[in-house]
């Protein structure tokens, strides 16, 4: 803690270990560049989530409408003309913290359930208006002919996936820091503050509507530059991006790397795709179960999700050594 | 004591490594490298039985045919997409090409899983064989794409000509809301008021639909000759079950549509209410040719007792497309030599005839008008009229 | 032009009679335990299965198997919750959410393993079959019985909740725990019969609800967005509030397929909204 009681914006040995480990990828592992940087936009998609249910404490299953908008909007821009990556990425990324800013309102009352309820409404809404308007969206079908330029004029999107890789962690270690200086920031530590006790905030006067409206806001936009991200590397936007399934696997991988730490997302994405590709590859058709059962160990055995139980271990081993 | 077991490990170690070296040079003296197929499938979630039966078409071939094609062993590459994300298709294909080499890719049960990755395959010049997905557009989304499934206008259109020379007036159309649905949708109308019939009206259920309550009782209430309908292969037992229950059959509304409702892999579900569907497709497993007979009992051998289905044959042919080509020219690898040796390929498949045609490298098949019937117990989808080479008209 | 809304409206109460059965378990498992339990769907899943077996394998009639499917998915009930649901009871609301969802993908992997994954016929009786002329209007035969059941039920749950003892202890518990534990009642014992009974009648309408709603590995994440529904518009921990709120989404569901088919599914999402919007707490509002 710095002298004005903010927590300090330094960062620790193992933050800046961890950041290797994406770059060593990149020369480790040059055939799987494409899992690689879709683990990457899974990666801060996570985080967009872990901002809203870890520090805000509002439990979204409709995180995909946004990841899907952002989505739309890139593929939109390059699929007619504009294929310049960087602004439709900028782009896709405001469209949806608009969406979000909009819904907001809708989501910071009621309860928990009553939140998870309408974040999926919302979540639905969005993806059956996408299904009908398949003049615009292509529908079930998707929307292809993406054609994107070269990134600064230069590096263009080829199948070894090297520039989507790259790109995608620079974009993600890019939103990483601001959101990691905005958590330690005193905006930050007021959403601690709802996180621990949301009816005594008022008491000193902080105003929790207004911030939850505006970490919502902000988690949505870096939704949908993680879908305009996707957009733009796959050259492809399915209508699965704005589904279901694709916000309940969001939060399964938050949880499962845990929640309220930034950390845990990319570390939750990083696993569970990984261990659904390795899974898939051995038995095709049950990898499935292996993923319930893990699941249902992990929570049993391993609270606080991957991250948590890890701090607890080093915590224990500490006091251990003392 | 020790020396007894030392030289008995030495001597295993020796036959080991003899035994692994001869292995070796056993491989190395088949003149070509492997024939590898990268076989991408929904395995898992709601459209797993299409994989299914095309992974066990794809294995029949193999087993019939041998695992040696012009002079080379045959890999079957297997991996599950789950059909419901484009991405992944589109990933798990590049990572065949990069990681596993293969030479030919297939599969594809969805058609935004083949139009994702349809610029993989131009851009690694790879021939990519659609099986399933049935879509008008897709092989014009690259030059290395031949289908060996079948698209929905071409077994769309007969139906509608059937129908109007048959005293039926006056139509609902029921699809499911995606791209072969409103392909289907589409060809029907224009086709069947081009005749002189009139489209009362066109409904569109989304593809995830709890109920076709509501959808039918609209049916009933327009009150038509007959309901065309359209829906992905599985959900016709839910379609059939709603008609007879809502007393549609009762209220004089004819049912037709294309096969899929009365899919081979569901039909003795539906039971009873599937009695006198009147359907066009391209494949019934009671078509009463002897490649079909020998296919559908090898079939059933093999799979315990499942009924191979119209998507089987997609794998099937498919695979037949790979071995044809790659005799034709011997064994190569080069994506376009492979194209070129496809199109205007012409054989008797267990459906019948079929060509692959060389300007769109579409399927041209017969289609056949079949009415459901019992026979030795179970229910079969019964031809009585056919339509030879039609090619797929488009939308 | 009434003659159809009648009979939209019966389709509607006979579909949201269906997601009442299922979901009022789920309701009063989150009224009572707080457990946010997405896997709910998993034993009317199981239900359905039972039935199937009994009607293939044994050759029992469908009526027949309606209560072995309450017995089997009761019986799936006490032993998850016992076993593995109590441990949770004081954990997160996510770490249940999770939880939950791993114990649904084990029993969708499960269930394809064991019966593949297609749609599971059902023979219904034939009294059961086709439709009922009343008052000008053909209505479907099994739709009339699925809601003399659902009716049936509703007031055996009601009598057992208001005038039975046991009834007493779980709206003892659900008002607050630690006084009723305090009175000597023994929770955890309240917690797993009614878990058990939620369970099982989740089976029941899993059972009954196959010729409608249809069976196939993937139903408790088809249906999961319903139930949950059902139960955030409702109201967790009550009887009424469900029941008004799956029969008012039923029928919003199958009016809006049927008067505006293009955009369907669309409206129950907007109703769902709404009326979440206006009732945060749900429409027979108890404690959050």
């Amino acid at each position: 803690m710095s002298a004005a009681g903010l927590p300090t914006q330094r960062w620790s040995k193992l933050e800046i270990a961890f950041w290797l480990i994406p770059i060593a990828a990149f020369f480790a592992f040059p055939k799987y560049l494409t899992l690689g940087s879709q683990i990457l936009i899974t990666a801060l998609f996570a985080l967009s989530l872990d901002l809203i249910l870890g520090y805000a404490r509002i439990i979204s299953l409709g995180q995909a409408a946004f990841f899907g908008l952002g989505a739309y909007t890139a593929g939109l821009l390059a699929k007619y003309g504009w294929g310049e990556p960087l602004s439709g990425l900028v782009l896709g990324g405001l469209v949806a913290s608009l969406a979000g800013l909009v819904t907001s309102f809708l989501v910071v009352r009621g309860q928990d359930l009553t939140r998870l309820m309408v974040t999926l409404g919302i979540g639905l809404m969005f993806y059956e208006a996408a299904n009908q308007a398949t003049s615009i969206t292509g529908g079930v079908d998707g929307l292809s002919g993406v054609v994107m330029g070269k990134l600064f004029g230069v590096f263009s999107f080829g199948m070894d996936g090297r520039t989507a890789y790259v790109y995608s962690l620079v974009v993600l270690f890019i939103v990483f820091c601001c959101a990691r200086t905005l958590v330690r920031s005193p905006f930050g530590l007021s959403l601690r503050g709802i996180r621990e006790g949301e009816k005594r905030m008022p008491a000193i006067g902080a105003s929790v509507p207004r911030k939850l409206v505006a970490v919502y806001t902000i988690g949505a936009g870096i939704a949908g530059i993680a879908g305009a991200l996707l957009a733009q590397t796959t050259q492809f936007v399915g209508i699965d991006s704005l589904g279901f399934p694709r916000s309940a696997d969001l939060m399964i991988m938050l949880v499962l790397g845990g929640t309220g730490y930034l950390y845990g997302g990319i570390i939750g994405a990083a696993v569970f795709m990984l261990m659904q590709d390795y899974l898939s590859n051995l038995n095709p058709v049950y990898w499935q179960f292996w993923l319930g059962l893990l699941l249902v160990i992990i929570v049993l055995f391993a609270r606080g999700g991957l991250l948590g139980g890890l701090i607890a271990l080093r915590q224990r081993l500490a006091s251990r050594w003392e | 004591m020790k020396r007894p077991i030392f030289t008995k490990r030495r001597r295993f170690l020796t036959t080991l490594a003899a035994g692994m070296a001869a292995m070796s040079t056993t491989r190395y003296a088949f003149a070509a490298d492997p024939l590898r197929i990268g076989l991408i499938l929904p395995l898992t979630g709601p459209f797993a039985s299409t994989g299914k039966q095309i992974e066990a078409a794809c294995r029949l071939y193999i087993a019939r045919n041998g695992d040696t094609v012009a002079g080379r062993k045959v890999e079957l590459i297997v991996k599950d997409d789950t059909g419901l994300a484009p991405e992944t298709t589109k990933r798990i294909a590049q990572e065949l090409i990069v990681q596993d080499h293969v030479n030919i890719l297939a599969g594809f049960g969805l058609t935004p899983l083949a139009l994702a990755t349809a610029p993989v395959a131009t851009e690694a010049k790879i021939p990519m064989i659609v099986m399933a997905a049935a879509t008008s557009i897709i092989p014009t989304r690259s030059p290395y794409i031949v289908r060996s499934g079948f698209a929905l206008p071409q077994v769309t259109a007969p139906i509608a000509d059937w129908a109007a020379k048959n005293k039926i007036k006056r139509v609902v159309t029921l699809v499911t809301d995606f791209g072969p649905g409103v392909d289907a949708e589409k060809t029907f109308v224009k086709r069947f008021t081009e005749a002189g019939g009139t489209v009362v009206e066109s409904l569109r259920t989304p593809l995830r639909s709890p109920d076709y309550g509501p959808f039918l009782q609209r049916v009933k209430d327009a009150k038509p000759d007959a309901l065309f309908v359209f829906v992905p292969s599985g959900e016709g037992t839910a379609v059939m079950k709603q008609f007879a229950d809502r007393g549609l059959a009762a209220a004089g509304i004819a049912l037709i549509g294309t096969g899929d409702v009365v899919d081979d892999d569901i039909l003795d579900t539906i039971g009873a209410p599937s009695l006198g569907v009147v359907t066009s497709f391209h494949y019934s497993a009671a078509h009463p040719s002897a490649e079909n007979k020998a296919y559908v009992e090898g079939f059933m051998k093999a799979n315990n007792g499942m009924r191979p289905n119209f998507h089987s044959l997609g794998g099937y042919d498919g695979m037949h497309l790979i071995y044809e080509a790659q005799k034709k020219t011997n064994g190569s690898n080069d994506g376009d030599k492979l194209v070129e040796a496809m199109k205007g390929m012409s054989w008797t498949s267990p459906r019948g005839p079929m060509t692959i045609d060389p300007a769109t490298r579409d399927v041209i098949q017969t289609v056949y008008i079949r009415k459901v019937e019992m026979k030795d117990g179970h229910y079969w989808s019964i031809e009585f009229d056919k339509v030879d080479n039609v090619k797929d008209p488009g939308t | 032009m009434i003659g159809n809304f009648i009979g939209v409206l019966f389709d509607g109460i006979a579909y949201g009679s269906l997601l009442f059965v299922i979901s009022i378990g789920l309701s009063v498992t989150m009224g009572l335990m707080n457990f946010v339990n997405l896997a709910h769907g998993a034993f009317a899943m199981v239900g359905g299965y039972a039935c199937v077996l009994a009607m293939t394998r044994l050759g029992v009639p469908f009526l027949a198997t309606l209560p072995i499917a309450f017995v089997v998915s009761a019986a799936a009930g006490i032993v998850l919750e016992r076993t593995l649901y109590r441990r949770l009871y004081r954990a997160t609301h996510l770490d249940q959410v999770l939880f939950s969802i791993g114990l649904v993908f084990m029993s969708i992997a499960a269930t394809t393993y064991f019966f593949g994954p297609q749609q599971q016929p059902v023979q219904l009786p034939a009294f059961l079959r086709g439709q009922v002329h009343v008052l000008g209007i053909d209505l479907g035969a099994y739709r009339l019985f699925l809601i003399g059941i659902v009716v049936a039920i509703t007031i055996a749950l009601t009598l057992l909740i208001e005038r039975t003892r046991f009834g007493a202890e779980i709206r003892a518990s659900v008002d607050n725990q630690q006084a009723s534990a305090g009175l000597g009642i023994n929770v955890y014992r309240v917690f797993s019969l009614t878990f058990a009974l939620g369970s099982g009648l989740a089976g029941l309408g899993g059972g009954l609800g196959i010729d409608v709603l249809g069976l196939d590995p993937t139903f408790p994440l088809k249906y999961m967005v319903y139930f949950l529904l059902v139960v955030a518009v409702g109201g967790a921990g009550t009887v009424k509030g469900p029941l008004f709120a799956a029969l008012i989404l039923g029928v919003f569901d199958v009016a809006g397929k049927y008067y505006v088919p293009q955009v369907g599914s669309f409206i129950i999402y907007v109703v769902m909204v709404v009326m979440l919007i206006v009732f945060p707490r749900g429409l027979v509002g108890r404690h959050a």
